[in-house]
């Protein structure tokens, strides 16, 4: 083991309302890989984001060589030798790698100021030589493929002196070959002293280049140890930990009639052969990874992506769903995963939000009934006890809770047979989230047939009556609720065939 | 519309009412009935062609083509009266609107079936309609003595003492007002300038909409163009130059976000006058007309910049009082 660079003494970081990080010890040291592991929501992202300077702890100390420090902005972080590779590169596509690298911290000539392009040139092609990487330095950001960027920021860390290098699911975008090429850097990393953070989903991952892990769940340190000693049960163990099963307001609901059938759906590239049923009274869970395809299916169903091969069934009749409002014909409601992208019109009131998708109902002769839109919205936000000064409040000036109960009341209202559920809880204080998932039951036990996608295993177990999983693209399996565990959920989400 | 809106709308009016009070310090008949009826028939036209200019903003595009819009109409209509005296001023009307749906119609179609975005559409367009003035009229002018006395008195003639002019004006901002503000398709409007994608998802046809607005902006400016040339008696190559700046100019004023989402017919006609109401203000006190473009530029960013900032602590005040 080297020595500790960075420790996080008891650490804690709380939001309004949460408590994102309680009291969390986290050691980095020289020459070691040390995975960062947890489900999502489990708190890994705060904790990069202390470590980063993007946050700073409500209490507990950073201490940085034996001696304590304040990471008040990115900019201290990073002068003490800590960068951050993102999920998303954050990069500029329209410049080159050079400009990439050395952006924030050009060198410039000793006189005039000018910056010394050529100087910086040179350097960057040392350190892709160094990095054995097939790049040129001129080459614009938005000519080259994912794992190519991510080659440039991992060189655009070393450029700044790095210590501590932290990886968010570097491979999650990658092919086999290209996480070959990053486990190989990681090694040289490795050897020239540097610590690495390293976060992923994936045990492929873990076990192939991690030395050492600590597991976080729920904002709470779980445990640590090293890799080769700790078997992959115990790892999931630590992640899951815990039976939610009763915390879950799910009845049993009898099966009703068949109302909607999928068969072979595809579409290239995205997902293939998806074919499942879903019945009256039933919820479906849909497990899988970020980026697993699950959203796009729905989207697929709900007519907004054309170019899918494969066949709808409605109630046992053949559809072909062209667009949203036609899904909407079909009884189909989707609640999307975003709802500030896909959700709410921030710049309008809630009542004004809620009767979008009914406006044709909400109107007479194409004149719009502010009366009936009224009641409308109080119906749907008085069920699910959205809190507001009134109706006439802009959504903008809501909780995040509260605008996601906007985004349900409006689907809602139109009254759906089906419904998709992407994500429903994401984001939204605990409280919340329970009253969210009580009304869900008690949907689905007046009939309505509910899609639920979700990347929290308790709220799949807890929730749904049948759980499809997906990997990169393909249902890789299905599981009655009685039958569902975290431990095979995971195993099949992050495609490794059971051990 | 939320209370918010119609308190942005009222610190336009007090803003105005301020501006009235200081100019009649000056020039002491520039209050006088006369004198405001001439203010009010010199933006009505501004006020239509900024009404269209509002709904392409409210969706979050932007029409420059509006003032070549204005002129080819003009130019076509008045050539039009010029060769063929006897068609009645109603079907001339009737022509114009036509010219200018379709050269709004050309616009709605780039940006919403081709994809171009509309600031570069209407660059285009803003130019290709200039062109055709020019073409049209070979460079020469229609000049009064060539027009119609039934086609000069469109904007002159009067019920009550009210010019037509300013009664189209006032009947386009009600029609357009009812339909923005409380029709099925208004509200989708402003659903697609809010968020496009969720107003895709709520099965609202985005690409409907977004020709729509284009096409109606069009049928405004082509009554525009006809009551343009009519009121100044006269079809110049050069009709309403730089006018399309001015019409963003009243809605920007008015409390439209250029972003897209918001902006009402009130706080637009207001903008409209505003603007109306400096430049008169900027001759009746006698100012050298090499200062008053830029004093007119002055006065617009200052109306802007306290609009905002009344509106910024009006929220913040709602804000704190919902926390208690």
């Amino acid at each position: 083991m080297g020595d500790c660079i960075l420790r996080l003494r008891d650490i804690s970081k709380y939001f309004p309302g949460i408590k994102a990080l309680d009291r969390i010890d986290f050691e980095v040291r020289t020459g070691e890989v040390h995975a960062l592991i947890g489900e999502n929501g489990a708190g890994k992202s705060t904790l990069v984001k202390l470590i980063t300077g993007i946050y700073q702890p409500t209490a507990g100390s950073i201490v940085l060589d034996g001696k304590e420090v304040e990471f008040k902005s990115p900019n201290v972080s990073q002068q003490a030798g800590i960068a951050a590779i993102h999920q998303e590169a954050t990069m500029f596509p329209d410049l080159s790698v050079t400009e990439n690298i050395y952006m924030g911290h050009h060198l410039k000539k000793p006189v005039t100021g000018v910056l010394a392009w050529k100087e910086m040139k040179l350097k960057t092609r040392a350190l892709l030589e160094k990095l054995e990487l097939d790049i040129e330095p001129d080459t614009r950001v938005k000519d080259m493929g994912v794992a190519q960027r991510h080659m440039v920021e991992i060189v655009k860390a070393l450029s700044l002196e790095t210590r501590i290098i932290i990886m968010d699911e570097p491979t999650s975008a990658l092919s086999l070959k290209e996480v070959e090429d990053l486990y190989k850097i990681i090694r040289q990393l490795k050897s020239e002293g540097r610590a690495i953070v390293f976060i992923s989903h994936k045990f492929e991952d873990i076990y192939e280049i991690a030395d050492y892990f600590t597991v976080l769940r729920d904002g709470k340190y779980i445990g640590e140890g090293r890799v080769a000693d700790t078997g992959v049960d115990e790892i999931i163990q630590m992640m899951i930990g815990r039976s939610l099963k009763q915390m879950f307001p799910k009845q049993k609901v009898e099966k009703g009639d068949e109302v909607l059938r999928v068969e072979n759906l595809s579409k290239s590239g995205i997902f293939k052969d998806i074919s499942f049923g879903l019945h009256k009274g039933e919820i479906l869970g849909f497990f899988g990874l970020i980026g697993s395809g699950r959203s796009e299916v729905m989207q697929a169903i709900f007519g907004i992506d054309s170019g899918t091969g494969g066949e709808i069934f409605i109630k046992g009749k053949k559809v072909r769903i062209s667009s949203p409002g036609n899904a909407m014909s079909y009884g189909i409601a989707y609640v999307p995963e975003d709802r500030q992208l896909q959700g709410t019109i921030r710049a309008m009131n809630i009542r004004e939000n809620v009767t979008l998708p009914i406006i044709n109902e909400v109107s007479r002769n194409s004149m719009l009934d502010i009366k009936r839109e009224l009641e409308v919205t109080g119906e749907y936000g008085g069920r699910l006890e959205i809190k507001a000064s009134g109706w006439e409040q802009p959504v903008d000036d809501l909780s995040g809770g509260n605008q996601q109960k906007v985004v349900l009341a409006k689907w809602l209202a139109t009254r759906p047979e089906i419904l998709i559920l992407d994500e429903p809880t994401r984001g939204i204080d605990v409280a919340t989230k329970a009253r969210v998932h009580e009304f869900i039951s008690g949907l689905a036990e007046q009939g309505l047939a509910i899609i639920l996608i979700s990347s929290e295993i308790p709220e799949i177990l807890g929730m749904s009556d049948n759980i499809i999983v997906m990997h990169e693209g393909l249902i890789t399996a299905g599981f009655n609720w009685d039958e569902a565990s975290s431990e095979n959920l995971i195993r099949a989400a992050m495609g490794s065939s059971t051990n | 519309m939320p209370s918010l809106l119609k308190r942005r709308e009222f610190n336009l009016f007090v803003l105005i009412i301020l501006l009235l009070i200081a100019v009649s310090l000056r020039a002491p008949n520039f209050l006088d009935i006369t004198n405001f009826n001439y203010i009010l028939n010199d933006t009505a036209i501004l006020m239509m062609v900024a009404i269209g200019q509002l709904m392409v903003l409210v969706t979050g595009g932007i029409d420059l083509s509006v003032a070549s819009g204005v002129a080819l109409t003009g130019m076509s209509v008045a050539m039009l009266n010029q060769y063929y005296p006897g068609i009645p001023i109603i079907v001339i009307m009737l022509i114009a609107l036509g010219i200018g749906f379709l050269l709004g119609s050309f616009n709605g179609i780039l940006v919403s079936l081709a994809k171009i975005p509309p600031i570069i559409t209407t660059l285009g367009t803003m130019s290709i309609y200039r062109g055709f003035v020019f073409v049209l009229s070979k460079g020469k002018w229609v000049s009064a003595h060539e027009m119609s006395e039934a086609f000069r008195e469109l904007p002159r003639g009067n019920l009550l003492g009210i010019s037509n002019l300013l009664l189209i004006a006032v009947l386009s901002a009600l029609v357009f007002a009812f339909f923005l503000h409380l029709t099925r398709t208004g509200r989708e409007i402003y659903g697609v300038g809010g968020n496009r994608l969720a107003s895709r998802y709520a099965g609202i046809d985005t690409k409907k909409i977004n020709y729509l607005v284009f096409a109606l902006s069009g049928c405004l400016v082509g009554l525009a163009g006809l009551l343009w040339v009519a009121r100044y008696a006269s079809a110049q190559n050069e009709t309403a130059f730089g006018f399309e700046l001015q019409t963003v100019a009243a809605c920007v004023i008015g409390g439209v976000s250029i972003m897209g989402g918001s902006g009402t017919i009130l706080g637009v006609l207001l903008g409209a006058l505003f603007l109306g109401i400096v430049n008169n203000a900027l001759t009746v006190i006698n100012l050298s007309p090499f200062y008053q473009m830029g004093i007119q530029g002055f006065v617009i960013l200052f109306a802007i910049i306290a609009n905002t900032l009344v509106d910024k602590r009006n929220r913040l005040l709602m804000l704190r009082k919902r926390k208690l």
